[in-house]
């Protein structure tokens, strides 16, 4: 299997902000690397980089075996970008958007229709495919974005948050396009803050925090690497979660956090059941209303939580 | 699995490219029936107001001053081409369009070249338009066929020189206020600062000596004189004495320079 995505060194200073200080990636052929961080991060100058908007300061990388610096016309034939931002026309309709955007990719004018035709009816867009996106949902625009990104049948994709805002069902058919796409042979790199999504479509994952890599693996090994299980407890008063918090940490393997809630109390605990048993006699004993009481494997939250001190679901809301 | 498309002569890739893109502008231009209004409704409103309220005031030496004004206005038109392409590329820019048309294998100069190619289909609109308008309140064509439309194609150079310049601050400045002030900032003065509306005769020398080397004088000048309409007492800056030329020259310089850094600033330009 070939690598479709390399990267080596990255570099990328804005003025006083450095972006990023030297970022190491791989992507095999055929799979999807989750990108994950925080805001500002820098997985969005990452995706640039990349994808040959814009030109590393330091390092270099290659995108379908061809080097970004140097050879950009030859990636950009080979890769589809979906940034942020819906970047369609609104104006346009969606068959006119997807017809131009065919037209840019020099696919011929017979080709590019039907191009268009048949990515609107994968999308579900072809009710609305002579209606001004103007007057597109959220969803739609995204889909519409997405294919875009596809006319070409791109060797790479590069999805920079394609799902942020988009509610759970959109979210969900965006979710199974993106997987149809890689069972075809499509490598992705896919930029998130949604832990769960990168859990969802990622073979292996990055997780990258003020520009630079912290941690790289599978779902599962990132997981493993935090260890332990995880014990949360609801509380129904934020004065007896603090209590709760208090007593948890001097049983658990790490001091107890409290939720955003203000409710919830979590603590890594040691494995097995002595600790979870030990954990409930030292609630029982202070008398305190527990409202749930559950052990789990951690969650990437947690890994992402144990990794920069910071957790990602207060900034993303 | 996937074919990627064939390289193309790079002529005929601009070509194809630009094309693709004047598409897509005429159709906003169809369907914002507003921006249309705007081009044609406002430069009449010009004429009719500077025409009638200035021209009951104020003579233009060897002439009526209606006659004097339109090539003045009609110019000034052209310079409205810098806000209107700035704030169009802008709007691609922030949208994210700018990234999507940077990361597909085309030509970049085609991106400005298309928007400034569509703004010249609305500076011509708004020129006929305008001098329908100027042919109702008296204003004459007096030097032949030939000559009048050596006069329009200066006045469209300019206007094409202009918008080059417009996406050049667009693609600089991005923001929509800032776009605005700035552009104000730079055509008011360019405008008032020469003999566009007010003949020179009557100014002090030094004034008189700013408007004479301003480059829009030698335009405005050069178009009079094509037109065969009354130029005013011409001073001795050689921008106004030879005005044909120079303002040929000046508007070639300005493309020369304006069209290289605006496809500078698009290939380095990510939406933020």
């Amino acid at each position: 299997m070939g690598i479709a995505i390399q990267a080596e060194g990255l570099r990328k200073r804005y003025g006083e902000n450095e972006a990023l200080r030297g970022v190491d990636l791989s992507v095999p052929t055929g799979t999807v690397l989750g990108v994950l961080g925080p805001n500002g991060a820098g997985k969005t100058t990452t995706v640039r980089i990349l994808a040959t908007l814009l030109s590393a300061d330091a390092g270099h990388a290659s995108v379908a075996g061809f080097d970004v610096a140097g050879r950009a016309r030859e990636v950009r034939r080979r890769i589809g970008l979906t940034g942020q931002y819906a970047a369609v026309d609104e104006r346009l309709t969606g068959r006119e958007n997807l017809r131009l955007v065919g037209t840019l990719y020099h696919l011929g004018r017979r080709t590019a229709k039907r191009v268009a035709d048949d990515l609107l009816e994968r999308f579900d867009l072809t009710e609305a495919a002579d209606r001004a996106v103007k007057g597109y949902s959220g969803g739609m625009r995204r889909r519409l974005d997405l294919a875009a990104s596809l006319v070409a049948r791109p060797e790479v994709l590069f999805l920079d948050e394609p799902t942020t805002g988009l509610d759970p069902h959109s979210r969900n058919t965006l979710w199974e396009t993106i997987r149809g796409e890689v069972a075809a042979g499509v490598t992705v790199l896919l930029t998130t803050q949604y832990l769960e999504e990168a859990d969802q479509l990622a073979d292996r994952i990055l997780v990258i925090d003020s520009g630079s890599v912290i941690a790289e693996g599978t779902a599962d090994e990132l997981k493993r690497k935090v260890g332990g299980e995880r014990l949360a407890v609801r509380l129904t008063t934020p004065e007896s979660a603090e209590r709760a918090a208090r007593a948890l940490t001097g049983i658990g393997t790490a001091p107890a956090t409290l939720d955003d809630d203000g409710l919830t109390v979590t603590v890594a605990m040691a494995p097995g059941i002595g600790a979870v048993a030990e954990a409930a006699g030292a609630l029982d004993s202070l008398g305190l209303d527990v409202d749930d009481f559950g052990v789990r494997r951690p969650s990437l939250d947690d890994v992402f939580l144990s990794l920069t001190g910071k957790n990602t679901q207060v900034e993303t809301g | 699995m996937t074919t990627p498309t064939k390289p193309m002569n790079p002529a005929v890739e601009l070509g194809s490219d630009t094309a693709a893109l004047f598409g897509r502008h005429l159709r906003h231009l169809i369907r914002m029936p507003e921006k249309l209004l705007g081009a044609t409704l406002m430069p009449v409103a010009y004429v009719v107001l500077f025409g009638v309220l200035f021209g009951s005031a104020m003579r233009a030496p060897g002439g009526n001053y209606q006659e004097y004004l339109m090539a003045g206005i009609l110019a000034q038109t052209m310079l409205t081409n810098v806000s209107s392409t700035a704030l169009g590329i802008a709007s691609d820019l922030n949208n994210g369009l700018v990234d999507r048309f940077r990361s597909l294998p085309m030509t970049n100069l085609s991106v400005p070249l298309a928007r400034t190619c569509s703004n010249m289909v609305i500076a011509l609109l708004s020129i006929v338009v305008m001098s329908a308008v100027g042919y109702i309140i008296g204003w004459r064509l007096d030097n032949g066929i030939g000559a009048a439309l050596a006069g329009y194609g200066l006045l469209l150079l300019l206007g094409f020189a202009m918008s080059w310049f417009g996406a050049l601050i667009g693609l600089v400045l991005r923001d929509v206020e800032a776009i605005n002030s700035v552009t104000i900032l730079i055509v008011l003065p360019v405008t008032f600062l020469s003999n566009a509306f007010i003949p020179l005769g009557g100014l002090p020398d030094w004034l008189r000596a700013i408007c004479e080397w301003n480059p829009l004088s030698a335009v405005v000048t050069a178009c009079r004189e094509l037109f065969g309409n009354p130029t005013g007492e011409l001073g001795d800056s050689v921008l106004v004495e030879h005005a044909a030329p120079m303002s040929l020259l000046l508007t070639g310089l300005m493309l020369l320079v304006f069209i290289p850094l605006a496809v500078r600033a698009y290939r380095r330009a990510v939406t933020r």
